[in-house]
């Protein structure tokens, strides 16, 4: 079964049951805490639990958010961003006492527990190509700061950003590159395999290690805070749900960094679907009984795009289908939403440009961030999904409307009112008619917009095209990208397209 | 003695520190038509427009049929009274006899479509040929025709035409003259006709009063105005317009 199918399969199932709610696995958007989730996943079902699986949500805060506010239940996290990211702490001591820290922090501040730690770490790596290492002798970051002003970094914007990324270690080991460049997590290791980049930031367990032949450099002053894994549980599960609490225990301590990168790197690299590569892995660790059926799928995946779009038709359609829904649902709340704004803005010119521009800023919000600071109010799921397409759909439809009924033809205007119309049978009968052309023209451009936009809700576990976009990401597979952003794109112009026939038809004195 | 359909009694309206109309005073007969006539920016569009309260003066008084208008509700007003535009004003999203018919409608009238039919005939289109017509597809005296019909539908016993043929091209624009003449002898209508054309307020209009700079120069009948201007303005406007052969015919 593939990672599509599972996300499509977890957003139909929704609507979660009272009584006996499955258990709500979840997983940042990179490869590793996708296995992790689907490990644990398929570890809950063995034992005879339902799983609710809710993979590649947003990031960090999102995740969290969900888990706090109990919309999911489980997800893998690790001790070092829980400390630094989430407590906002500053690092200390030995991966004991960071797990000591959190683990107290987070049941008092928020009910949430951390379970025995899986058993290895997964901390920054900076690692450099072979030949970088040996013409250079570098084998700990010290020798690399001493080196680096030659040298061009690729990083993740995350890691330029954060105080424990780039500014901590360029102070406590003096790194000065020659260039930093930002770099998605999906492309620094093919940079710096192509020798674009000399030093990129990546994940001790991260898969492509090996594949590259990459030198991981040592932490010798040991800057960067332990990463234990382990899973982190809500207050709902921890209190009410023993056997899965013991269920998700049973992976405790067994999983260490050289079994880590090997299975990362079937998945990252080899291209093998999650949900085998966790089966497998359950299994050899003797949590799981394997199957004929297994060996049969456990076959490396290496069909061409078109092959792989075709195996993948009848998920592309269901995520279309929800993509689609997502669309259509928030356009006609927007517009519902935007036109009587812009309506009601042309009896009032005096506020209309605030207005406008207070709507006009929410558009500049950062999808992610929106969405992270929607969790607790509407915690994870289509309805937030939803909430923050018609925000982003607002502007253009607003803007439109006003502009079009104030603008709406002068001398129309001006006869209907000195044959006595009201003001308010101008607006209905005149302006509004009037307006319609260019109404339609701004209800395109957030339909266009909206497209694009849904392919965030993946984010927040809501589905659509975004799911496969997120995942291919994660899990650096450019087929499972382009499987969600063809259809999104053959959306966005079919829907540009639709739209602009019944922009034709709408048009005042068409015929 | 006939009555005065419309008055303006001490009139003045400012716009900021621009006076547009200083303490203006006239009286137009039941039946009668008066010509504004003016240059651009004289003030009398925007007497015109008080009649119908598109403009509610700062001083003084404006009657309609004796009535005071600054106490009439605005809307109920304008549907009694007939308005030409300049540009025709049709409303683009309306085919032709959903134009004409718009006053009728709104006074509710269940017989909009055939007295708006009659309108269209009146001003010379076929209500065949034209009723399902839209407004682009007109040329401009057609266009200006409809205005008229939309106008006169509802059968007001008082029209406003703000310079209603100022757009049109010379032959189209006599004919119109001519039709509209002709229309008004017919109806008995009073009218207020706003232009700039000597020559049209002349022909048109029982009596024509000039306007300059918020103030009447002149009000008198068409041969009073040639045979004996008022004011030194009065003659250099009807030297301007070259009246003298007008002047024999009258």
């Amino acid at each position: 079964m593939n990672i599509l199918l599972v996300a499509a399969l977890v957003a139909q199932a929704a609507v979660p049951l009272v009584e006996t709610r499955p258990v709500v696995v979840a997983s940042k958007p990179f490869g590793e805490s996708y296995l992790l989730a689907e490990m644990f996943a398929q570890l809950l079902e063995a034992r005879g639990l339902r799983a609710d699986r809710r993979p590649g949500l947003g990031a960090t805060e999102i995740a969290f958010g969900a888990l706090r506010t109990g919309a999911i239940d489980v997800y893998p996290e690790y001790t070092g961003t829980g400390l630094l990211a989430i407590l906002g702490e500053q690092p200390l001591g030995s991966s004991g006492a960071v797990f000591q820290r959190v683990s107290r922090e987070f049941r008092d501040r928020y009910g949430v527990r951390w379970l025995a730690p899986l058993g290895f770490q997964n901390s920054y790596a900076i690692a450099v190509r072979r030949a970088t290492a040996d013409s250079l002798h570098l084998a700990t970051l010290s020798d690399l700061a001493r080196a680096s002003r030659t040298l061009r970094a690729g990083l993740t914007p995350d890691f330029i950003g954060r105080a424990d990324g780039l500014p901590g270690i360029a102070r406590a080991y003096g790194l000065h590159f020659r260039d930093v460049r930002a770099l998605g997590p999906a492309v620094k290791y093919q940079a710096l395999a192509a020798g674009q980049v000399d030093v990129i930031d990546g994940y001790s367990t991260d898969g492509l290690i090996a594949k590259y032949d990459l030198v991981v450099l040592t932490d010798d002053r040991h800057f960067f805070p332990p990463y234990e894994a382990a899973a982190l549980v809500s207050a709902r599960l921890a209190a009410n749900d023993p056997r899965a609490i013991a269920a998700l225990g049973e992976l405790s301590g067994r999983l260490d960094e050289r079994q880590m990168r090997a299975l990362n790197r079937r998945v990252e690299v080899d291209r093998t679907p999650v949900s085998v590569v966790a089966r497998d892995a359950l299994t050899s660790l003797g949590l799981l009984t394997a199957t004929k059926a297994d060996a049969a799928r456990a076959a490396k995946d290496d069909r061409s795009l078109a092959g792989y779009l075709n195996g993948q038709r009848g998920v592309i359609a269901r995520l279309t289908g929800r993509h689609i829904e997502l669309v259509a649902i928030s356009l006609i709340a927007a517009i519902l939403l935007a036109v009587p704004i812009g309506l009601l803005l042309e009896r009032s010119a005096r506020q209309a440009e605030g207005v406008i521009r207070a709507v006009g800023v929410l558009q500049t919000l950062p999808g992610i961030a929106l969405l992270a600071f929607m969790i607790p109010l509407l915690g994870i799921g289509v309805i937030p999904a939803l909430v923050a397409l018609v925000l982003y759909s607002l502007y253009p439809i607003v803007r439109n409307t006003y502009t079009g009924v104030r603008d709406a033809d002068p001398a129309a205007v001006s006869a209907a009112r000195a044959l006595g119309m009201t003001d308010r049978q101008i607006l209905r009968d005149v302006r509004l008619p009037l307006a319609t052309p260019v109404i339609m023209a701004g209800i395109r451009t957030a339909a266009v917009i909206d497209v694009g936009t849904a392919t965030l809700a993946a984010f927040i576990g809501a589905g659509g095209l975004g799911e496969p976009i997120v995942a291919g990401l994660a899990l650096s597979d450019t087929r499972m990208i382009l499987s969600g952003a063809i259809p999104a794109a053959l959306l966005a112009i079919g829907v540009d397209a639709g739209l602009a026939l019944v922009e034709r038809v709408t048009r005042p004195g068409h015929a | 003695m006939r009555s005065i359909a419309l008055e303006a009694a001490h009139v003045t309206k400012r716009f900021g520190s621009v006076v547009a109309l200083d303490d203006v005073s006239i009286a137009v007969p039941t039946g009668a038509c008066v010509a504004l006539v003016g240059e651009s920016g004289s003030g009398k569009s925007t007497l015109l427009r008080c009649f119908n309260r598109l403009v509610d003066p700062d001083e003084g008084i404006i009657r309609v049929n004796d009535v005071a208008v600054a106490a009439t509700d605005p809307i109920a007003l304008r549907r009694r009274i007939g308005y030409v535009p300049q540009d025709g004003g049709l409303l683009p999203h309306w085919r032709v006899l959903r134009n004409v018919e718009l006053v009728l409608r709104l006074n509710r009238d269940p017989r909009a479509s055939e007295r708006a039919r009659a309108a269209l005939s009146m001003v010379g289109l076929e209500p065949e040929t034209f009723a399902e017509r839209w407004p682009r597809k007109l040329s401009g005296g057609q266009r200006q025709r409809v205005a008229i019909a939309r106008a006169l539908a509802a059968e007001p016993s008082v029209v406003l035409l703000d310079e209603p043929f100022g757009a049109l091209d010379a032959i189209t624009r006599s004919e119109l003259q001519e039709g509209f003449a002709a229309l008004r002898k017919r109806l008995g209508m009073t009218c207020v006709l706003v232009t700039h054309d000597l020559h049209e307020a002349l022909l048109l209009a029982t009596h024509v009063a000039v306007v300059r700079r918020g103030r009447l120069e002149q009000v008198a009948a068409p041969a009073t105005l040639v045979g004996d201007p008022a004011t030194d303005y009065v003659r250099m406007l009807l030297q301007r317009a070259r009246v003298a052969q007008l002047a024999d015919a009258l």
